[in-house]
């Protein structure tokens, strides 16, 4: 049960990872717009 | 279209909740390796999902290189890193599975190999869309993906043509499955399937503004170099 238990739980952390990157991804884009729009102010 | 991604969202998750408790309490037990053969539902699945993430990868590649589309260059660029992705699980859940049916985490056989190569192509894909800053980088990596399209099916085939660890394929092949088992395993490809299209959007969604974004800030460099912060 164990490895089972494992390998469900990796295959969740491996997909969520991948998710924060994602996620941090759009933060930083967020970050770059809001200076755009503030330069073109 | 704004009001379809929360929708699909809802539906995914959903799915995902539905799929895991089919495939941990509905699914019944496999009578030689007992609970660790449900680890299959999350493995064959999310092979498949990854397999057919490569294929469109291999289109969008093919459709680039003919018509130079940035849509194609984004979708084929979006289902590398998403099938990476799949294919990491893939080869994460085999070993794990492995241990206790075979005794063994790893073999080198044609199955395991060809899939930790196809896995090293598109991670090498990867890299070289972050890294190269040359001008002809998606028309490289448009190339590179076609040739490792071509591991895809010695993955999959290589179970038919060689002798080899790995079972024989459950649909299709030598193999056979019950009835319930099956049910539960297209559920659950089914539920990987709708993430799939999910993380693909809004990476899909998130490149492309990147995109308009690098070439804002470029006008503008060109415009006034001096405002540049970057």
């Amino acid at each position: 049960m164990n490895y089972l238990y494992t390998a469900y739980a990796i295959t969740w952390i491996i997909h969520i990872t991948y998710l924060v990157t994602v996620s941090q991804r759009y933060s930083r884009l967020r970050k770059e717009i809001e200076d755009l729009r503030r330069r073109a102010k | 279209m704004k009001k379809a991604f929360p929708i699909l969202a809802v539906i995914t998750a959903g799915l995902l909740s539905y799929a895991l408790y089919e495939a941990l309490v509905v699914a019944p037990t496999e009578q030689t390796m007992g609970d660790v053969q449900r680890i299959f539902y999350y493995h064959v699945p999310s092979a498949w999902t990854a397999f057919l993430l490569f294929f469109i990868n291999f289109v969008a590649s093919v459709w680039y290189l003919i018509r130079r589309d940035t849509t194609a260059d984004i979708l084929a660029l979006v289902t590398a890193e998403v099938g990476v992705v799949f294919c990491t699980v893939v080869l994460v859940t085999g070993p794990l599975w492995a241990r206790p049916v075979w005794g063994i985490w790893w073999t080198w056989d044609v199955r395991l190999t060809s899939t930790l190569v196809l896995w090293l192509i598109y991670v090498s894909y990867i890299l070289l869309r972050r890294f190269s800053t040359s001008g002809q980088t998606p028309v490289l990596a448009a190339a590179l993906a076609v040739f490792g399209a071509l591991d895809v099916p010695l993955v999959y085939f290589s179970i038919w043509f060689f002798r080899t660890q790995h079972p024989q394929p459950v649909i299709g092949g030598g193999g056979s499955i019950d009835p319930r088992m099956l049910h539960v395993l297209l559920i659950n490809w089914l539920a990987f399937m709708c993430f799939a299209v999910l993380v693909c959007w809004s990476r899909y969604r998130l490149e492309r503004l990147q995109r308009d974004v690098d070439e804002t800030m470029a006008l503008e460099d060109l415009l006034d170099p001096r405002s540049s912060v970057r």
